[in-house]
C-alpha cells in the first residue's frame, strides 16, 4: 500500500496512485519499459536528497522543500521531502524502512488550505483533500524569509490551474503512444455494427454544426419517418434540445434504447405533436411490440416538481401506448452527500463495532442498487419484452447515461470488452454530454461547487459490481477501472475533458492532448481479465439485492494498509494456464519425438492420447 | 403405500402420509405449486410429487441419502402452521387442537417448505400435521434416533478412515505428539473412564502433572497442539474459584505451573468465558441471524432487503466471528511470537475452547488446511474432545433451552472467513463446509450424536447386543460416500489451492525468529500491581516461583491486547505471504463476510445466472483437469517416472460434466435453476426505501437554480 510499496509509485504512470503491491494482476509495466515504447526523452530530476525523481514528457519542477512532515494516518508522522511539479505532488522519506512515498497527480487534489495558525516553532499546518477517498495532512515550517513563497503556495497554483488562468497539464504533455486513441470510437462504425442505418432509422445531419443542441454529438440516428424539421420543434420541448435518439438496437428484435432530457410539459401540460409523433415513430420501429416504456429515472415526486419549472414528463393521455415508469433515482446533490458520508466512514479508519450500519445509513449501495434495478428493468423491457424504450431524466446527461450504458452492458456483450467499453464511455457519456468538467471540476479551486457530483464514479462501481457478479463475462480487469478513476480526476489525459464534444473540438482538445486510450490500448495486457470468456449472445441481468452488493473496498478503501486486496483466482488461474502451456509443449515435443522415432522404426502410427484434450482458447 | 423404490435408506419405515397435498414453489409469487403426498418416516418428513419426474438435468451434486423435497427429522427447526391467514409457531399445544390451513417448515439448512394441507381428506391432514408435529419437536430418547435403526452398508473401500486421525486409540495420540515435536505425556488411565465421564478417553497433559485424581480431573491442562520452538497450547475446564476453596486454588496453580514447566516456565492463561460471548449469547445471536435467510416469498426478500446491513449487525453474529477470530489470533500471537505456553480455560472447556484453539491451530499448522487434516483437527478436539453435540445442537428436541448453541458452526463460519480470505491455502472448498454444517443434522452419523466420549461408548456398547444383526453400524460422517459418490465428492476440493512444493521446507524455518527472550522483561516487571488485564494475571506465589515471561503491555487497559494484535497483523502482513506458513484473518469491518453459500443458496432471488464464484470455480477446476491429464501423459510417456503415479484418491477424473455454456447459477451445486425461465429478477417494493432524504433531493440537477450549497 502507501507505505510498503510507494517506491514503485514513482516509477509508474499508470494508476500513478495505486502501487504495485495493490494487485496481483499482473507485473505493471514500468514507466521506463513505457518511454521506451514510447521513444522519448526523460528528465531526471535530481532531488537534493539524491532522490531520481523520473519526470514525465513536459513535467517540470516546480518547488521543493525538506523537512516536510505528512502525518500519516496509518503509521504516524513521516518526515520527508515535498516535491511539486506541474503535474503532481511528490512526497518522499527515505530515512524509513520501506522508504516510503506517495506521488499523485495534482487533478486529484480537490482542495488545500493552511489549518490555523502557525505553532511556536513556526510549524504550519497544510490539509489536502483529495478527490480519490482520502485527505492528506502536512506540517511545514513558514519559510523564514517572508518573501519566499511556501511549497504550499506552489502547490495551490499548480493544483487549480483552471482558476489561476493557466493550462491543464494535459495539454502540454506530449507522450507518443503506439495507437491513437482518439480514434477508438468511431460513431458511424459502431451504429454499423448495430446494423444502421436500416429500413427504420436513419442518420439525421440535423445537429451536424451543434446547432440544434449543444450537448449532443453530431452524429444523431432518428426514426426515418421523423423530418429534420420535425426534430427541431422536438428540441424546443425538451430540456436543453436534447431530443429522443437512439443509443442502441437489439439485432434480433429491433428493440431500441432511446435517450432524452425531460419534456418540457409545465404546469400547464403542454404538448407537442411532433414529440409524440417521434415516440410513436420509434415504437413503430420494432414490429414486434405494440407498446413503448418510458422510463424516468427520477422519483415520481421529484419529477412532478419539475413541472413548477416548466418541466415535466409525458403524460399518458398525450402519448398513447406508452407506460411511464420511474426509476427513482435521486439527483446529484443526493449522490455528492452520500459519497461524502461513505468518506467519513472509511477514511482513515474504520470503526469496526458500528461497521454495517455506518455503511448503511451513507446510502452509497443503495444508490447502487437503484441504479442497477433501473438499468436491469430497461434491459429486461428489450430482451425479454423485445419492447424499445426511452430513457430520460432531467436533463438527460446524468442519470440517463448511468442507465443506459449499464443496460446496454447487460445487453450487448461488446460493451464487455475493453474496446467496446471504452466505445460505450465515448458514445453514451463523452459525445451524449456527460458533463465531466462540472461534475468533476477539472483544475477548479471551487471545491464547494455544487455542480460536482460522483456520478460517473457510481457507474463505474455499478459495472464493478457486475464484475463481481459475472467474473468471466468481462475482459478487463478491476484494474483497469481504478485506472479509468484515476485518469478522471489526474488531468494528465484529454479523455475526460470539457462537458461536451461541441466543447472539445472547439478546444482542440483530440489534437492537443493524449487519449486516455492510447495509454491504455498500448498496454492491454495490464488489463486483462484471464478469467474472461466470450459469449456473444448472452445477456446479464445482475442481481439488485443489496445482500450481493459489496463496496468496492479495493477502490474506496485501498488507502487502508490493512486492507490489501487479494487476487489469488486472477493469480492461481494465470500459474494453471502456464502450467498448461508447459505441458503442453513437452507432450507435443515427447510426441514428436515418439513420432520421429516411430518413423525410423517403422510406418506405424502411434495414437496420440493429446488428442482428446481440446485446447481451450486462452486469453491471456 | 409407499412404493419399494421409495426407501433410499435401509431402515427406515413410514409413519404416516397424506394426499393430495400442495407444495408451493418457493420461487413464485403466485402462490402456484405441486400436487403429491407428504411422507413422515422415522428418517425424514418427505414430498413425492404426484407428477411424473421431469427430465432433469443430470445432477452432479447430489446427496445419497436425502433429496430437495426430504427434510430429515433431525434437520426441522421450525414448524409454522397458518390458521385464517395468521401464521403461529407450531408447539405442542396447539397440534391437539386444529391442524392449520397451510404448514410452513424451517429447515435447520436454512431451506423453507411451505404445505397446503386443505386439498387432502380432513382426518389425513390432521394425521399428517400431528405426525410431523409430534416426530419433529417432540422431546424424544436418543434411541429414537435413525442413526440407530439405519442399516447402511458400510464403505467397502473405508478410504476415509486410511487417512482422517480419529483420535480414539493411544497411537493417533503418539503419533500427532511425535508429529508436533510435543514433550508430553498421554494419560491412558481413563481408557474405562474412571478418572472423569467428561474427559476424553485417552488424552495428553504436561509432563510435571503426577496427581491425576484430584478434583475428578477437572483443571487438567489437557495438551492440544505444539508449536515448533516448544512452547504448546493446552485447555482445561477451570470452574470459576469461589474464595472458600483454597485447596482448589491451590490445585489450579499447580497445574498453571505444569503447564509453565512446558517451555520456558512460561505462561498465559486466558478465561474464554470472561472474554468472550457465552453460548446463549452465540444462541441468540445465530437466531437473530438466520431468520434473514429463511425467506418465505418475494415480498419478505425486497422488504428485508432495504434494512439489510443494520439488521445484520443488530444479530451480532459477524460481532461474534470476529471476537472469535480475534481471540484465536491473540493466542496465536503468544505462541507465534513471544513462544509463551497459552492455557485457555473455560468451565466446561468443551465449548469456546474447542472453538478458539481449533482455529489457532489451523492459523499456525498448514496439516489442517489439508482436507485430511481438517477432518483429523475435528475429530481431536471436538469429537474426541468431548464437544457435547447431542445438547448443542438439541437433537433430541428437549425444551430447555440453555444447553442448546451452534458452537460447531460458528467454528465453521470461522473457518470459511480464513478459507475466503486466503483461499490458496486450504484443500478443501467451501462446498465442503457447507455440506459439513449440513451433516450435523442429518441422523445416520455417530460423529455428532453424542456429548463425550463416555457418552459414546456406553451408548454403542449397550445397543450393540441390543441390535441382533450384529455391531451398531453407525457410519462416521467423513465416510463421505455416504451421502455423496466421488463424482460429487470433486466439489470438497478448492481447485485454488496450493499445494506445498516438497522442496521449500528448507527456506522456511531459517527467517523464523529466535526465542524473543529479548521482550521478556527483567524482574522488576512483577513490581507493578496486577491489574486486571486481557490475559489474567496469575498468583503472586507462582510468579515468585518460576520466572515467568510477561510482557507489560497484557496489563495495559482492555482495548491493548487489540492494539498489540493488531501490530501483529500488521507486521505479519509486511511479510511475503506464505500459503504453507502462519496465516492470519483481517479482521476490519469489511472484510468480514457473509457465507454467501451457505446463507443465500436457497433463495431465487438472489441467484446469479451464469455467475458467481461457480463461474469462475468451475472454470478453475476444468483447467486443473487439463493440466493433470497432461501430466498422467507425461507420466505414461515417461518409463523412469511411471512408478510415481499420483496418489490422490479423488483428485483423478476431475472433469466434470457442466454446462459448458457457463450458465450455471450461482447456488450451484445446491440448487439448480432449470425451472425458471431466464428472466431477471426485479425487485419490488423500491419505493418503500427508508432512505431519508432531506432538502438535497428537491434540489435541481443544475446549480443554477440553487440558491447556494456549501
Amino acid at each position: 500500500m502507501e507505505e510498503s510499496g510507494s517506491v514503485d509509485s514513482v516509477e509508474s504512470l499508470c494508476s500513478s496512485t495505486t502501487t504495485r503491491s495493490d494487485r496481483s494482476s499482473g507485473p505493471r509495466v514500468s514507466d521506463t519499459e513505457l518511454r521506451s515504447k514510447a521513444k522519448a526523452v526523460e528528465k531526471v530530476y535530481k532531488d537534493p536528497s539524491k532522490d531520481e525523481l523520473p519526470l514525465l514528457p513536459e513535467e517540470l519542477v516546480q518547488d521543493s522543500a525538506k523537512d516536510v512532515t505528512y502525518i500519516c494516518p496509518f503509521i504516524g508522522p513521516v518526515r520527508g521531502s515535498l516535491t511539486v511539479t506541474n503535474y503532481r505532488l511528490f512526497f518522499r522519506c527515505t530515512d524509513r524502512e520501506p522508504v516510503f512515498g506517495l506521488d499523485l497527480p495534482l487533478g486529484g487534489l480537490s482542495r488545500v488550505e493552511k489549518i490555523g495558525a502557525a505553532s511556536s516553532r513556526g510549524d504550519v499546518s497544510y490539509g489536502v483533500v483529495c478527490k480519490d477517498m482520502r485527505n492528506l495532512r502536512f506540517v511545514h515550517k513558514e519559510p523564514e524569509d517572508s518573501l519566499k513563497k511556501s511549497v504550499f503556495e506552489v502547490l495551490m497554483k499548480f493544483a487549480f490551474p483552471v482558476s489561476n488562468n493557466m493550462s491543464l497539464f494535459a495539454f502540454e504533455y506530449k507522450q507518443v503512444f503506439p495507437e491513437n486513441g482518439w480514434k477508438v470510437y468511431d460513431p458511424l462504425a459502431e451504429y454499423k455494427r448495430q446494423g444502421l442505418p436500416n429500413e427504420s432509422w436513419r442518420i439525421s445531419k440535423v445537429n451536424d454544426h451543434y446547432e440544434l443542441c449543444d450537448s449532443y454529438p453530431a452524429t444523431l440516428f432518428v426514426p426515418v419517418t421523423i423530418t429534420d424539421e420535425e426534430l427541431r420543434r422536438v428540441s424546443s420541448f425538451r430540456a436543453k434540445g436534447r431530443i429522443p435518439v437512439l443509443s442502441w438496437i437489439h439485432p434480433e428484435s429491433q428493440a431500441a434504447v432511446v435517450r432524452a432530457s425531460q419534456t418540457m410539459v409545465g404546469q400547464n401540460g403542454r404538448r407537442c405533436k411532433e414529440d409524440e409523433k417521434l415516440l410513436q415513430a420509434i415504437m413503430d420501429a420494432n414490429a414486434q411490440s405494440h407498446k413503448l416504456f418510458i422510463f424516468d429515472a427520477r422519483p415520481s415526486v421529484n419529477a412532478a416538481a419539475n413541472k413548477m419549472k416548466g418541466g415535466g414528463f409525458e403524460s399518458e393521455d398525450a402519448y398513447q401506448n406508452a407506460e411511464l415508469v420511474f426509476l427513482d433515482i435521486h439527483n446529484i446533490h443526493v449522490m455528492r452527500e452520500s459519497l461524502r458520508k461513505l468518506k467519513d466512514v472509511v477514511y482513515p479508519n474504520i470503526e469496526e463495532s458500528h461497521w454495517l450500519s455506518n455503511l448503511e445509513s451513507t446510502h452509497w449501495l443503495e444508490h447502487i442498487k437503484l441504479i442497477l434495478a433501473g438499468a436491469l428493468r430497461i434491459a429486461d423491457k428489450v430482451e425479454s419484452g423485445k419492447t424499445s424504450v426511452v430513457v430520460h431524466c432531467s436533463d438527460g446527461w446524468d442519470r440517463t447515461p448511468q442507465l443506459t450504458s449499464l443496460a446496454l452492458i447487460m445487453l450487448d456483450s461488446h460493451y464487455r470488452t475493453i474496446r467496446g467499453f471504452q466505445i460505450l464511455l465515448e458514445k453514451e457519456w463523452l459525445s451524449f454530454g456527460h458533463r465531466f468538467q462540472q461534475r468533476v471540476g477539472h483544475g477548479d479551486k471551487n471545491h464547494t461547487d455544487a455542480d460536482r457530483s460522483p456520478i460517473f464514479l457510481q457507474f463505474i462501481d455499478c459495472v464493478w459490481q457486475m464484475t463481481r457478479q459475472f467474473p468471466a463475462a468481462f475482459e478487463f480487469n478491476e484494474y483497469f477501472l481504478i485506472t479509468i478513476l484515476d485518469h478522471l480526476y489526474s488531468c494528465l489525459f484529454g479523455t475526460f475533458l470539457c462537458n461536451s464534444e461541441q466543447q472539445r473540438l472547439k478546444e482542440e482538445v483530440p489534437k492537443r492532448t493524449v487519449s486516455l486510450w492510447s495509454f491504455v490500448n498500448s498496454q492491454l495486457e495490464e488489463f486483462v481479465n484471464p478469467l474472461y470468456v466470450h459469449y456473444p449472445s448472452h445477456v446479464l441481468f445482475p442481481t439488485v439485492g443489496i445482500r450481493h452488493l459489496q463496496l468496492w473496498v479495493s477502490y474506496y478503501i485501498r488507502w487502508n494498509p490493512r486492507m490489501r486486496p487479494q487476487e489469488p483466482v486472477h493469480q492461481r488461474y494465470k500459474e494453471l494456464l502456464a502450467k498448461r502451456a508447459e505441458l503442453q509443449k513437452r507432450v507435443e515435443e515427447l510426441q514428436r519425438e515418439a513420432a520421429n522415432r516411430m518413423a525410423s522404426s517403422s510406418s506405424e502410427r502411434a495414437g496420440s492420447p493429446t488428442r482428446s484434450i481440446t485446447p481451450v482458447q486462452t486469453f491471456v | 403405500m409407499i412404493c419399494s423404490g421409495f426407501f433410499v435408506t435401509s431402515g427406515e419405515v413410514e409413519f404416516c402420509s397424506a394426499n393430495p397435498i400442495l407444495k408451493y414453489t418457493q420461487d413464485d409469487l403466485s402462490q402456484r405449486g405441486v400436487f403429491g403426498t407428504l411422507f413422515c418416516t422415522n428418517f425424514r418428513v418427505t414430498f413425492i410429487s404426484d407428477e411424473k419426474p421431469q427430465e432433469k438435468t443430470d445432477k452432479t451434486f447430489k446427496n445419497k441419502l436425502y433429496g430437495e423435497n426430504d427434510i430429515p427429522l433431525m434437520c426441522v427447526d421450525h414448524i409454522y402452521g397458518v390458521y385464517d391467514e395468521k401464521r403461529k409457531l407450531i408447539t405442542g399445544g396447539l397440534v391437539k387442537n386444529k391442524y392449520p390451513s397451510k404448514m410452513i417448515i424451517h429447515c435447520k439448512d436454512l431451506r423453507v417448505f411451505q404445505f397446503s394441507l386443505t386439498f387432502s381428506k380432513e382426518e389425513d391432514a390432521k394425521k399428517i400435521f400431528q405426525g410431523i408435529a409430534h416426530h419433529c419437536l417432540e422431546e424424544k430418547s436418543l434411541k429414537c434416533v435413525f442413526a440407530f435403526s439405519y442399516m447402511g452398508t458400510p464403505s467397502p473401500e473405508m478410504q476415509w478412515k486410511q487417512e482422517t486421525v480419529m483420535f480414539d486409540s493411544p497411537e493417533d495420540w503418539t503419533q500427532e505428539m511425535k508429529r508436533t515435536k510435543a514433550n508430553c505425556r498421554l494419560v491412558t488411565e481413563n481408557e474405562n473412564f474412571e478418572l472423569s465421564q467428561r474427559l476424553p478417553k485417552y488424552f495428553v497433559i504436561p509432563l510435571t502433572i503426577g496427581d491425576l485424581f484430584s478434583y475428578q480431573g477437572k483443571g487438567l491442562p489437557i495438551w492440544c497442539w505444539s508449536h515448533y520452538s516448544g512452547c504448546a497450547l493446552f485447555k482445561a475446564s477451570f470452574p470459576p474459584v469461589t474464595q472458600e476453596d483454597g485447596d482448589f486454588q491451590k490445585h489450579l496453580d499447580t497445574m498453571i505451573n505444569a503447564v509453565a514447566h512446558n517451555h520456558l516456565y512460561s505462561v498465559k492463561t486466558e478465561d474464554l468465558s470472561e472474554s468472550l460471548p457465552n453460548i446463549q449469547d452465540i444462541q441468540q445471536s445465530y437466531n437473530k441471524f438466520k431468520q434473514f435467510f429463511l425467506i418465505e416469498n418475494s415480498t419478505d426478500f425486497w422488504l428485508s432487503d432495504v434494512k439489510w446491513f443494520s439488521s445484520l449487525e443488530s444479530s451480532g453474529w459477524l460481532d461474534i466471528i470476529r471476537q472469535c477470530l480475534q481471540k484465536a489470533v491473540e493466542v496465536v500471537e503468544c505462541l507465534e511470537k513471544d513462544n509463551t505456553n497459552v492455557l485457555i480455560t473455560e468451565e466446561e472447556g468443551t465449548d469456546l475452547c474447542c472453538v478458539i484453539s481449533s482455529l489457532a491451530q489451523i492459523m499456525l499448522d498448514p496439516y489442517y488446511r489439508t482436507l485430511m487434516g481438517f477432518q483429523s483437527l475435528v475429530q481431536k478436539e471436538w469429537v474426541a474432545g468431548c464437544h457435547a453435540f447431542l445438547d448443542r445442537c438439541n437433537h433430541l428436541h428437549q425444551k430447555d433451552k440453555e444447553y442448546h448453541s451452534p458452537v460447531f458452526l460458528l467454528f465453521l463460519e470461522c473457518v470459511w472467513q480464513l478459507v475466503h480470505q486466503h483461499s490458496p491455502a486450504f484443500q478443501f472448498s467451501e462446498t465442503y463446509l457447507t455440506v459439513l454444517s449440513d451433516s450435523v443434522h442429518v441422523p445416520v452419523f455417530s460423529t455428532f450424536l453424542f456429548n463425550s466420549s463416555h457418552h459414546r461408548e456406553s451408548v454403542m456398547k449397550a445397543e450393540s447386543p441390543l441390535a441382533q444383526s450384529g455391531p451398531l453400524s453407525c457410519p462416521t460422517v467423513w465416510d463421505w460416500s455416504v451421502q455423496f459418490d466421488s463424482k460429487a465428492q470433486n466439489f470438497f476440493f478448492n481447485p485454488l489451492y496450493l499445494e506445498k512444493v516438497k522442496h521449500d521446507r528448507a527456506v522456511r524455518k531459517p527467517h523464523k525468529p529466535k526465542h524473543q527472550r529479548n521482550l521478556s522483561l527483567p524482574s522488576t516487571a512483577f513490581k507493578t500491581p496486577p491489574k486486571k488485564g486481557f490475559f489474567k494475571d496469575e498468583t503472586d506465589s507462582l510468579k515468585k516461583m518460576l520466572r515467568v515471561k510477561r510482557l507489560s503491555r497484557w496489563r495495559g487497559s482492555p482495548d491493548a491486547p487489540a492494539a498489540t494484535t493488531r501490530e501483529f497483523f500488521e507486521s505479519w502482513q509486511h511479510r511475503p505471504l506464505d500459503y504453507h506458513g502462519l496465516l492470519l484473518p483481517c479482521l476490519d469491518g469489511p472484510a468480514v463476510h457473509i457465507w454467501m453459500q451457505r446463507y443465500l443458496r436457497w433463495i431465487p432471488e438472489v441467484y446469479i445466472l451464469g455467475g458467481g464464484s461457480v463461474a469462475v470455480m468451475t472454470k478453475l477446476m476444468e483447467l486443473l483437469s487439463q493440466v493433470q491429464d497432461l501430466k498422467r501423459v507425461l507420466e505414461q510417456r515417461d518409463s523412469s517416472q511411471a512408478a510415481k503415479l499420483d496418489h490422490r484418491p479423488y483428485f483423478q477424473h476431475r472433469l466434470l460434466s457442466f454446462d459448458s455454456s457457463g450458465r450455471l447459477s450461482s447456488s450451484f451445486p445446491f440448487a439448480y435453476t432449470c425451472y425458471r425461465s431466464f428472466k431477471p429478477i426485479i425487485p419490488t417494493g423500491l419505493m418503500q426505501s427508508l432512505m431519508v432524504t432531506d432538502s438535497l433531493a428537491s434540489q435541481e440537477d443544475e446549480a443554477s437554480s440553487v440558491v447556494s450549497f456549501v
